[in-house]
């Protein structure tokens, strides 16, 4: 039996609906459940939605929807969501874990008394549940990564990190979108942008959807780098789509 | 010819904003948009904009901008900042009113001196294609705005209006922006990872703005909040004047560019009627902050409405007889010299 959802106030135009605090896919697919279900509701008020590792925010516009009002509504839904197993994208995601593009690939594998190949291998044979979108445009938080490679964040966090830099930390892996500084460990990199402004929608990749990560050659990545290719969309019955 | 304002000299850090950019926070898109929403919404009423239209934010010192278009009516809103005209002639300019300027005028806005920033809005607004559905400018992630960046020299920014439409000005007499310290806030949704005194701590004592401010964040520095488990949450969303606390246990308030979502436990949020009062502090300034309810947050607003509702009956209009009279003198002259009646349709386009 699933704790009860907390309805808890971040402001007066934000609502968080909290299913749990850990990071677990159990409490993803309840987020995924309600994000959908207060989609189809087409509610008058509701300015955005964000789901996150454990939970739904609503923000909301306080003149058209109260607080007290909208956790009624959500009340009388929640107990009928049906809590399916994601129905997001297939994708295949090439990356480079060229050690010119990888900074901490090397300091990776030492910590986990790993070879090199091992971490890439590691890293590239598992399928991750895209838990989220957030923190930066199109940054997907990707999991669950082996304990085999898991790491805590540095310390110190790098100052900048290139975009489409491919990172771990604990046990979660991800892609920088756009240059920026941060502490996670880059251990590859992919021609593939996730992020593109004049896309619709601008993010490649949205909760829900699960991602592979296809080792690919440093000829490869700078071929593919130039021509600023899309990931390959792989459809859930593993037919290529264009 | 292009309707255009060109940039002489940029200002510290000057860029276009709206009221920012909803329904993508799912795909980790900030919100953004002007910090000072009440002065943007101000300065647009000035020169008979709806709210919603784009304006330039100044954060500091602020640009040096040449008309080159016919005319263009500009008000400026928010802090104090001497307003110059540069070019034919100097000329100080008022602020909280409308007025004309002409083809080749230079004109400047100093720094701002009470407050964090102030806005330029220009009737009919800036002729910029729209990012994700707003003109409000992300210079972290690169768009919105004037290609995704705050302004630089010689950047010309173009105008939807080649030429301001005849009409009446409008003057705000009291030329001052509501709201006073302190600054409301309801707690959660993590008040729970923090001890009990830290709550209280953080609404009794005085804080200060530290220099670490910038359109994503303000950090602020006084009483340490403690942390009762750790410091670290699960990732989950941000909102609008959330109150993150990091280890060293300084808050600080996410403003207009804050990243969607956020692994610090919040201990509070700044109400949304408060939020603008938030974001005009310069460092140094103290902050105090009050705990409130919902319904006082509601009943905020509603007040922060009625403000408006007399700030509109508050205008004075003002034909040709201006506060100050060679601008009104140069103004008309131009009006009647360029434009004629039969213009007047064309212009009003």
């Amino acid at each position: 039996m699933n704790p009860p959802a907390k309805f808890l106030p971040n402001g007066d135009t934000v609502m968080v609906v909290e299913f749990g605090e850990e990071i677990d896919l159990d409490i993803s697919r309840r987020v995924t459940a309600l994000y959908a279900g207060v989609n189809a509701l087409e509610l008058a008020g509701i300015t955005d939605l964000v789901p996150t590792f454990r939970s739904l925010a609503i923000h909301y516009d306080p003149e058209i929807v109260s607080f007290a009002g909208l956790e009624n509504t959500l009340a009388k839904i929640l107990p009928d969501l049906p809590i399916d197993d994601f129905t997001g994208r297939d994708w295949s995601i090439p990356a480079c874990y060229d050690l010119d593009l990888s900074p901490d690939l090397e300091a990776v594998a030492e910590a986990c008394s790993l070879s090199i190949e091992e971490v890439i291998q590691r890293h590239s044979s598992d399928t991750y549940h895209v838990y989220m979108v957030g923190f930066l445009p199109g940054y997907p938080y990707l999991g669950d990564l082996t304990a085999e490679i898991a790491l805590p964040r540095k310390a110190t966090p790098n100052l900048r990190i290139p975009a489409r830099s491919i990172a771990i930390a604990e046990r979660m892996t991800a892609v920088y979108p756009i240059e920026c500084p941060g502490g996670w460990h880059v251990i590859g990199r992919t021609p593939v942008r996730l992020f593109d402004e004049t896309a619709s929608p601008p993010a490649l990749l949205a909760q829900g959807d699960r991602v592979r990560f296809t080792p690919i050659s440093r000829r490869e990545y700078d071929c593919l780098a130039e021509k600023d290719a899309g990931a390959n969309h792989v459809l859930p019955h593993g037919k290529s789509a264009t | 010819m292009i309707p255009i304002l060109r940039v002489h000299k940029p200002g510290l850090h000057t860029t276009v904003q709206d009221l920012g950019r909803y329904g993508l926070q799912s795909m980790g898109v900030p919100v953004s948009g002007a910090l000072d929403t009440t002065a943007l919404r101000i300065a647009n009423h000035l020169v008979g904009n709806e709210p919603t239209i784009a304006a330039l934010e100044v954060l500091g010192a602020g640009p040096v901008l040449e008309v080159t278009t016919e005319s263009v009516r500009i008000a400026v809103a928010g802090g104090k900042a001497l307003i110059e005209l540069l070019s034919p002639y100097r000329r100080q300019l008022p602020t909280f009113e409308s007025f004309c300027l002409h083809r080749g005028d230079v004109f400047c806005i100093g720094p701002v001196t009470d407050m964090a920033m102030t806005y330029l809005s220009v009737e009919g607004g800036f002729d910029l294609p729209p990012a994700m559905g707003s003109l409000s400018t992300y210079t972290r992630g690169g768009f919105g705005g004037f290609n995704g960046r705050q302004l630089e020299s010689d950047d010309e920014l173009s105008l939807v209006l080649s030429a301001a439409p005849v009409r009446d000005e409008l003057r705000f007499v009291e030329r001052r922006l509501p709201g006073d310290l302190p600054i409301r806030i309801i707690p959660g949704p993590q008040d729970d990872f923090f001890t009990p005194e830290s709550l209280h701590t953080l609404v009794s004592c005085d804080y200060t703005v530290s220099s670490a401010v910038d359109r994503m964040g303000m950090r602020l520095k006084g009483p340490q909040l403690e942390h009762a488990r750790g410091f670290n949450i699960t990732s989950d969303g941000t909102a609008p004047g959330s109150i993150q606390v990091p280890g060293d246990g300084l808050p600080i308030v996410l403003l207009a560019d804050r990243q969607t979502t956020g692994g610090y436990p919040k201990i509070g949020c700044v109400i949304s009627a408060d939020l603008p009062t938030v974001a005009r502090l310069r460092p140094g300034n103290t902050i105090r902050f009050a705990l409130a309810t919902l319904e006082q947050a509601a009943e905020a607003r509603r007040e922060r409405e009625s403000w408006f509702a007399r700030f509109r009956s508050h205008i004075k209009r003002s034909t040709l007889s201006g506060i100050i009279d060679p601008i009104t003198l140069h103004t008309q002259n131009l009006v009647s010299g360029v434009v004629g009646p039969d213009d007047a349709t064309e212009l009003g386009k």
